[in-house]
């Protein structure tokens, strides 16, 4: 089997995943989203008090379960970081921050498109720009640096951490906080979801699809192979939902569930998304595989990522079906702002060592 | 003798655009490149297989070596 079509079967079974567990209970175009999920997992922790999103999602359990073993099992298991820690913290928060206003992450924005919602074409618009943004920042010589070894047992905090979740989930002591109503009521039975998460988890982890990489490589290297996997995600995903939830699919801008239609806010949400995940090296689904497989770095990005996320929802930053809020759309500006001056500021360091090294190299 | 770049704890995408900043810089260069992860090996070969690069990858104690040339 040729490469590209590898890949397309890959970013399949994720996107029939998405079908089946919206067809299974999960909310609207929502069957499988990392941003909203750790989203919910932030509330059902107590990190934010947005009462209708509150919810320990199994599929972020699988996910880490199945990435985990399967990294450990295949060599990929290595335990490493240490390279600018807090600026890929701050890339996840805002990341998650850019995500929250157009109502989900890049994942969800395909399985939005794959159930007709034509708002997550305007957020494919701002992802990709976003990408092209970022990449300007690579070809000009941006790195966040080494990574070093890290002592073995750093790499089983993210399974730990999904053990306890598991153990939350199922007996779901009083300090655990559990929708009611609203999104985070909204789940598919957790043995199901356990299991398609981690089969997402696999899939993702051994064929590397990351939804920022495949249009970073296609504009930075005109490679188009791990495209084919974002393809993938979509037709199966549409074919998924074709069949398994024909009721609910329904083109166009309106009424589209869990999305509003502030397209320009739909639009700079993404551009902060598709910014950050390039900086970051990978979406945030590829963060959280990394960080399942012992990469530490990708870690404290998802835990900015939560941050991001119960900032967004404690500070009324995150949009609602009603459209982007005032505090959201200032967070928007000022988090491109912010990540074009960390950029930037990179860049000029990473020269200045460079004419430094380079110095050292002549003299010496 | 082969320019050695030694893209090791670097993340995705550093290691590709480290090689192809060589190799547009003169298309006919001989790298030998030094990474520690099979996706960074993975990438590698597929970029420069792509622009008709020939690859050897060894492997010792978890990372690898791949010489690549014309």
């Amino acid at each position: 089997m040729s490469g590209k079509r590898k890949m397309f079967i890959y970013g399949g079974i994720v996107g029939l995943v998405g079908a089946i567990l919206m067809k299974l209970g999960n909310p609207g175009n929502m069957g499988i989203c990392i941003a909203c999920f750790w989203r919910d997992i932030a509330g059902a922790l107590g990190l934010h008090r947005a009462e209708v999103v509150q919810y320990i999602r199994p599929e972020i359990i699988g996910i880490i379960f199945g990435s985990f073993i399967i990294a450990y099992m295949t060599g990929d298991f290595k335990v490493k970081g240490g390279s600018s820690p807090l600026i890929r913290f701050v890339l996840g928060f805002f990341l998650m921050i850019g995500a929250l206003v157009f109502l989900g992450c890049p994942l969800r924005m395909i399985l939005r498109l794959a159930n007709g919602d034509l708002n997550a074409l305007v957020g494919l618009g701002g992802y990709v720009a976003g990408i092209f943004i970022g990449v300007q920042f690579l070809k000009k010589g941006y790195t966040l640096g080494k990574s070093i070894d890290q002592p073995k047992v750093a790499g089983f905090i993210y399974p730990i951490i999904a053990i306890i979740l598991l153990i939350f989930l199922v007996i779901r002591p009083a300090f655990i906080l559990f929708s009611s109503e609203g999104p985070g009521s909204m789940a598919a039975p957790i043995v199901i979801a356990l299991i398609l998460g981690a089969v997402v988890g696999m899939a993702l982890q051994r064929s590397r699809v990351c939804t920022a990489g495949g249009f970073r490589d296609l504009i930075l290297i005109k490679d188009s192979y791990f495209l084919w996997g974002l393809i993938g995600i979509f037709v199966f995903a549409l074919a998924g939902n074709l069949v398994l939830n024909f009721d609910k699919f329904h083109l166009g801008f309106m009424d589209q569930p869990v999305a509003h239609t502030n397209h320009l806010w739909n639009f700079l949400g993404m551009v902060l998304v598709g910014l950050c995940s390039v900086l970051l090296g990978g979406c945030p689904i590829r963060q959280t595989i990394l960080a399942s497989q012992g990469d530490t770095d990708a870690g404290v990005t998802v835990l900015g990522l939560i941050a991001g996320a119960a900032f967004a929802h404690n500070f009324g930053l995150a949009s609602s079906a009603s459209g982007a809020t005032a505090n959201g759309k200032i967070a928007v500006i000022m988090g491109i702002l912010f990540i074009l001056i960390i950029a930037y500021g990179v860049i000029i360091d990473t020269k200045k060592s460079n004419s430094q090294s380079k110095e050292v190299k002549i003299n010496g | 003798m082969a320019n050695i770049i030694d893209a090791r704890g670097r993340s995705c995408p550093e290691p590709v655009i480290m090689i192809k900043n060589q190799i547009d810089s003169d298309p006919n260069i001989s790298l030998e490149v030094l990474v520690d992860t099979h996706v960074a090996v993975e990438n590698i070969t597929r970029f420069v297989t792509g622009k008709g690069y020939n690859v050897n990858v060894e492997e010792n104690n978890g990372e690898f070596k791949l010489n690549i040339k014309k």
